[in-house]
């Protein structure tokens, strides 16, 4: 593929009218540049899934090939791979969750890659510190903006619209920042008239907190009640693959934003890990499903990311459940992924192999990963990489990542 | 600048209610509450001991394939109180400090069986502790059912201990991880892995009382020798001692910890006075609890004393306190209110529900998005429809009094309708703030 078309670096500092009203400056710099560009946006889609409590790597991507793992393990295995109940095979290594049927068929058809032993740069064992540096893309110093909102600051703004769209009632720290990010939750109230929604929008214009915020809501409702034909009602449910298919909707539009954060919890498998983990990954399959649905022909043209914040340990504790960890899995999905294997370094699970004599070793990193997606799906050159992880010059983006045939 | 009565109510409180008339000294009304009891604290309700019964009973008929609906009839009549209790009371800086602390030591719906024993933790160990010391709120909260079952700690056994032997059971460091992270020292003290490790088996056999020791009499806490983890483990350095009494002194000594005090004060601060405090304001509220030792009513009254304080609405409401004030605001009985608690959780912060162990946060940047925002007023004026007949500027006078905006009190006068009115009201920046 041909690198997208950047905008120069000064488009990076573009004042947004949030940055404008909290007195942070007077002129929006648009550069003549990026208005050139507005009318040709790109047609790479981007989604980031945040896996929020930790996800154990090892329960969604088995290495079953590793002669230690049964050692440590045996409470925590699903079954013999390739028999009922146990691991789908991914290649004669690793096997797939047994609940994840739809990704097995995706990796089938080389639109999923797994991607093992990855670990951000941080590591702390809180989940908290942890989710804070995967949002802020950092593991040493705390960043007041998300890595995600850097990246749509190097988008060129397209006329009404937002680049980049947060599926939730509340923005994720991912996509708070300089840049403009809307947010999107389906509603089960009746709502007022469109002109008191107007007077209320009139009386916080000038307030920095709240105008925004009114602005944003109002301009969601209104984007969203055209993509489902008028209906101001969204999905009955809040079930996440019901919200990934509307997602999927919202970013296969012509005039729809081409980034979206997206958020899924109920990884802290402390206890009885075997039956509590089978909810969330059903949950993480199937919308996975729904967003390729929703996205059409359009998925095509998608890169999907999910991640956690870190992974657990790799004995089972006493409760059936494994505390927190290091190194897990990420997951890259969509029609633009060089899917169909699985990307890791194998440590190994041998006692002096483990990190900290508790953890699988990372011998990959977040932000390799991230940037690899970011420079040859969405053609982010090495400035740009560097504008959205500040620091990360020695660490490389990872190459192979992304399919060269669309 | 001073302390006005109405910065003071809604700043401490819930916002004012149309027809109580505004204390005369604000500070003195707000002392006033800090020095009478709390009706609820240690009252009546389900016992622990009687949500854990319920819960067994819940088990086996789901065993007989029944279904078990004593725990959510137990918990649904609670939520009714709870809810019309935050709007009604006469103490709601009392109110507002104890849901403070139910979300320092955050227990959530996110492990359904917590449903049987949350209305007792907030009863008898966040309430009774509100105005008394820190470490006494510790060790109850760590003693609860509620918290022992939320964060697994009633299942972590002493892997060297006769029952863990035994049962092959092994130690769950959940529990004793938050606790150092979030509820007392935060990672800022910089303790490692090791201390993690050797707080959850100081902690372990910290469990609750099985059915059979209940029906006898039991209290609800229960310590199991046979599942403590036998050895001196070492705690940021220090040794304690084997047993029950090693847990007990390992949490005195935490509550009390300078890194405490630090953490403590800087919740404090940003909750009540502003999402950035300044550092001379935490480090007053700081020095309070190191000289008292963890008092926090100490802490609450520094608070009113805090310049910071009087400068009016610089925080977001959230949710919870949005539906709150706004339930006030409208001076409903409780038949023609919207069920509290779920207004809460409609309005994206179900107060029993919290995704994680840190609880809800407490910032503009946190609830100020714009579905959250356009999901306030919808609800404000779905709940205004039941309000037909208030004067909605009478309203705003009310519960703004000189904070009022001329523009809001314009807007709200030229509105449409009573209705309408109301809802750009509780729409209108000021009213969205704290």
């Amino acid at each position: 593929m041909t690198a997208n078309p950047l905008v120069p670096a000064a488009t990076g500092l573009r004042l947004t009218r949030r940055a404008a009203l909290l007195g942070l400056g007077g002129a929006v710099a648009l550069g003549r540049a990026s208005l050139a560009l507005a009318a040709a946006p790109t047609d790479r889609r981007f989604v980031v899934i945040l896996l929020r409590g930790a996800l154990d790597g090892m329960s969604a991507v088995v290495p079953y090939g590793d002669r230690d793992l049964a050692t440590w393990r045996t409470g925590l295995l699903t079954g013999q791979p390739g028999r009922p109940g146990g691991p789908l095979d991914l290649g004669g290594f690793y096997g797939l969750h047994p609940a994840l049927g739809g990704m097995h068929a995706l990796y089938a058809a080389g639109e999923l890659a797994p991607v093992h032993a990855i670990a951000g740069a941080w590591r702390v064992r809180s989940h908290f510190e942890a989710q804070d540096f995967l949002e802020m893309g950092d593991g040493e110093q705390r960043i007041d903006s998300g890595w995600l909102n850097r990246v749509a600051g190097t988008m060129p703004r397209r006329g009404q619209g937002d680049n980049a769209i947060a599926i939730g009632a509340t923005v994720p720290l991912i996509l708070r920042g300089q840049a403009h990010a809307g947010s999107w939750l389906p509603e089960n109230f009746r709502p007022p008239a469109v002109s008191l929604y107007e007077q209320i929008a009139a009386l916080n214009r000038h307030d920095p907190v709240t105008g925004p915020a009114f602005a944003d809501g109002l301009r969601e409702r209104g984007f969203i009640a055209t993509m489902q034909g008028g209906s101001q009602r969204g999905p009955g449910r809040f079930a996440f693959a019901a919200l990934a298919r509307v997602a999927g909707r919202m970013l296969a539009a012509a005039d729809g934003p081409r980034l979206a954060a997206m958020e899924l919890g109920g990884w802290d498998t402390h206890v009885a890990q075997v039956a509590r983990l089978r909810y969330p990954l059903t949950e993480l399959d199937q919308g996975l499903a729904a967003l390729k649905e929703g996205l059409g022909a359009a998925w095509a043209h998608t890169t999907v990311l999910a991640v956690t914040e870190f992974g657990r340990t790799v004995r089972a504790n006493g409760t059936g459940g494994t505390d927190h960890g290091t190194a897990t899995v990420a997951f890259l999905a969509g029609g633009a992924v060089a899917g169909g294997t699985v990307r890791a370094d194998w440590p190994g699970l041998a006692r002096h192999r483990l990190f900290e004599n508790r953890d699988l070793a990372p011998t990959a990193e977040l932000r390799a990963l991230a940037k690899g997606v970011l420079a040859h799906h969405l053609g982010l050159d090495q400035a740009a990489l560097l504008r959205v992880f500040p620091g990360s010059g020695g660490v490389a983006p990872m190459a192979g990542l992304i399919r060269t045939d669309t | 600048m001073t302390l006005e009565p109405i910065t003071a109510s809604i700043r401490f409180g819930y916002g004012p209610r149309p027809g109580e008339p505004a204390p005369a000294d604000a500070a003195a009304w707000l002392r006033g509450q800090l020095d009478r009891n709390d009706p609820l604290a240690n009252g009546p309700g389900p016992t622990a001991v009687q949500g854990l019964e319920a819960l067994h009973a819940d088990q086996l008929d789901r065993k007989r394939k029944l279904k078990p609906d004593r725990v959510r009839r137990l918990f649904l009549a609670e939520n009714r109180t709870t809810g019309n209790h935050m709007v009604d009371t006469p103490m709601p800086f009392r109110e507002r400090l104890v849901w403070f602390w139910f979300n320092h030591f955050t227990v959530s719906l996110k492990r359904p069986f917590v449903a049987a024993v949350l209305g007792d933790y907030v009863r008898t160990a966040i309430r009774p502790h509100v105005t008394g010391r820190f470490e006494d709120m510790l060790l109850a909260v760590m003693r609860h059912p509620a918290m022992l079952l939320y964060l697994d700690n009633a299942q972590s056994f002493g892997p060297d201990s006769v029952a863990g032997e035994r049962r092959h059971r092994g130690l769950n460091e959940n529990l004793a991880r938050e606790c150092l992270e979030l509820h007392t020292l935060t990672p800022a003290a910089g303790y490692t892995q090791a201390d993690v490790t050797d707080f959850a088996k100081i902690l372990t056999g910290w469990s609750i009382a099985y059915p059979a020791l209940l029906a006898r009499g039991a209290p609800a806490f229960r310590f199991y020798p046979a599942a403590h983890e036998p050895g001196a483990p070492v705690l940021l350095g220090r040794r304690f001692p084997p047993g029950e009494a090693g847990g007990i002194a390992a949490l005195r000594f935490l509550a009390n910890h300078p890194a405490t005090y630090r953490a403590l004060a800087t919740r404090l601060a940003t909750h009540f006075v502003a999402d950035a405090p300044p550092a001379s304001c935490v480090g007053r509220l700081e020095a309070v609890l190191a000289t008292t030792r963890g008092d926090l009513r100490a802490a609450a009254l520094a608070l009113i004393d805090e310049p910071g304080a009087a400068i009016p609405l610089t925080k977001l409401r959230t949710p919870v306190d949005y539906v709150v004030a706004t339930t006030r605001a409208l001076a409903l009985p409780p038949p023609r209110r919207f069920p509290v608690l779920p207004a809460m959780a409609a309005l994206g912060e179900p107060l029993f529900a919290a995704p994680l162990p840190n609880g809800w946060p407490d910032t503009a940047a946190d609830w100020a998005a714009g579905e959250a925002m356009m999901r306030r007023v919808d609800w404000a004026y779905d709940l205004a429809a039941r309000a037909a007949r208030h004067d909605p500027v009478a309203v705003a006078d009310a519960v703004l009094g000189p904070l009022l905006s001329p523009a809001t009190r314009a807007a709200v006068h030229r509105a449409g309708s009573r209705r309408e009115g109301l809802a750009l009201l509780f729409a209108s920046p000021e009213f969205m703030r704290r």
